[in-house]
């Protein structure tokens, strides 16, 4: 099953053109949930003062991990599309540093999905930010 | 005798070099290839499509990633325009001293929360914002997309940024 998952995810990703252009990986995939890293890129810096990546990075791989854990939800109708997405910014991610996201499908309804994430650098302690997000299931806009 | 104002070309010029600097110095607006168009201190951003902005190949549709960066980088250049605007028109500060990193610090995001209304369609996208409050310490922003009609968004954002502490300052 977790081989599978995976597989489905990673084939997900791949053909996803934006998340391919920021280097998104799949780390792990479960049923609803999901882990993906995006490494550091001088291409992604929001402030060149302090080489901290841009939020908006940060947000596209919250939101791809977000819409991964819901693909993988053993519910999920095969498509979908972000309704809405808030994320939180605790801290500015350190220059240099892998981002790792790891999303939740964590309720999961006949249109909609309901998820949460977290992202971390390499210090996994503090999280460089947080999302909660809707999702639709199935069907896409 | 009274200095004569400078021709309104020149003027011009200034400003929007001032504008460009700011855009042209951070990397991810370059990496999106959002651009910025002016008409006096209104702004309104530009990002032209591109096969790698995609996020749903089969629509095809806008990635909610690329739309979230375009809104968020829209709300970051709006407040660091208005205070910059208002240094250049106060006089405080010489439009071609204006140096990103040097004497003009961006603001931080606190949070920003997207609404996707509609798939964003394979075409250039706009985008405006708008300052609710900007305080010293924390500005309040909301920002609209659209693509081909204004009056039907495509996504719309609101967020929370830390200010910088010395906005701007002339060095010399």
């Amino acid at each position: 099953m977790a081989a599978k998952t995976i597989e489905t995810a990673q084939r997900f990703i791949n053909a996803i053109p934006h998340s391919k252009a920021l280097g998104m990986q799949i780390a792990s995939a479960n049923e609803g949930e999901v882990k993906m890293q995006m490494p550091y890129d001088e291409k992604f810096i929001g402030d060149p003062a302090t080489r901290v990546i841009h939020g908006g990075a940060v947000f596209a791989l919250l939101d791809t991990c977000c819409g991964a854990a819901v693909m993988t939800h053993p519910s999920s109708q095969g498509s979908t599309a972000t309704i809405d997405l808030r994320v939180d910014y605790m801290r500015p991610a350190s220059p240099d540093q892998v981002i790792t996201a790891t999303a939740t499908c964590y309720n999961i309804t006949r249109t909609v999905a309901f998820v949460r994430a977290v992202a971390t650098d390499e210090r996994t302690d503090k999280p460089v930010a947080m999302a909660s997000g809707t999702f639709v299931n199935g069907g896409g806009k | 005798m009274r200095q004569q104002p400078e021709p309104v070309q020149v003027v011009k010029q200034r400003r929007d070099a001032a504008l460009s600097a700011i855009v042209s110095a951070v990397p991810y607006i370059q990496f999106m290839g959002i651009q910025f168009e002016r008409r006096g201190d209104e702004l309104t951003a530009i990002m032209p499509f591109r096969d790698d902005l995609v996020g749903n190949p089969m629509l095809p549709a806008l990635h909610g990633g690329a739309t979230a960066a375009f809104l968020e980088i829209t709300s970051v250049i709006e407040l660091t325009w208005a205070t910059v605007w208002q240094s250049i028109e106060t006089g405080a500060v010489d439009p071609d001293q204006i140096q990103l990193g040097q004497n003009l610090q961006l603001p931080k995001t606190i949070d920003f929360t997207v609404d996707y209304l509609r798939s964003g369609l394979p075409r250039d996208a706009y985008a405006r914002a708008r300052i609710n409050r900007s305080g010293r310490r924390y500005a309040s922003v909301s920002v609209e997309a659209w693509q081909d009609n204004r009056s039907r968004l495509f996504a719309q954002a609101s967020g929370h940024f830390v200010m910088p502490d010395v906005v701007t300052q002339t060095q010399g």
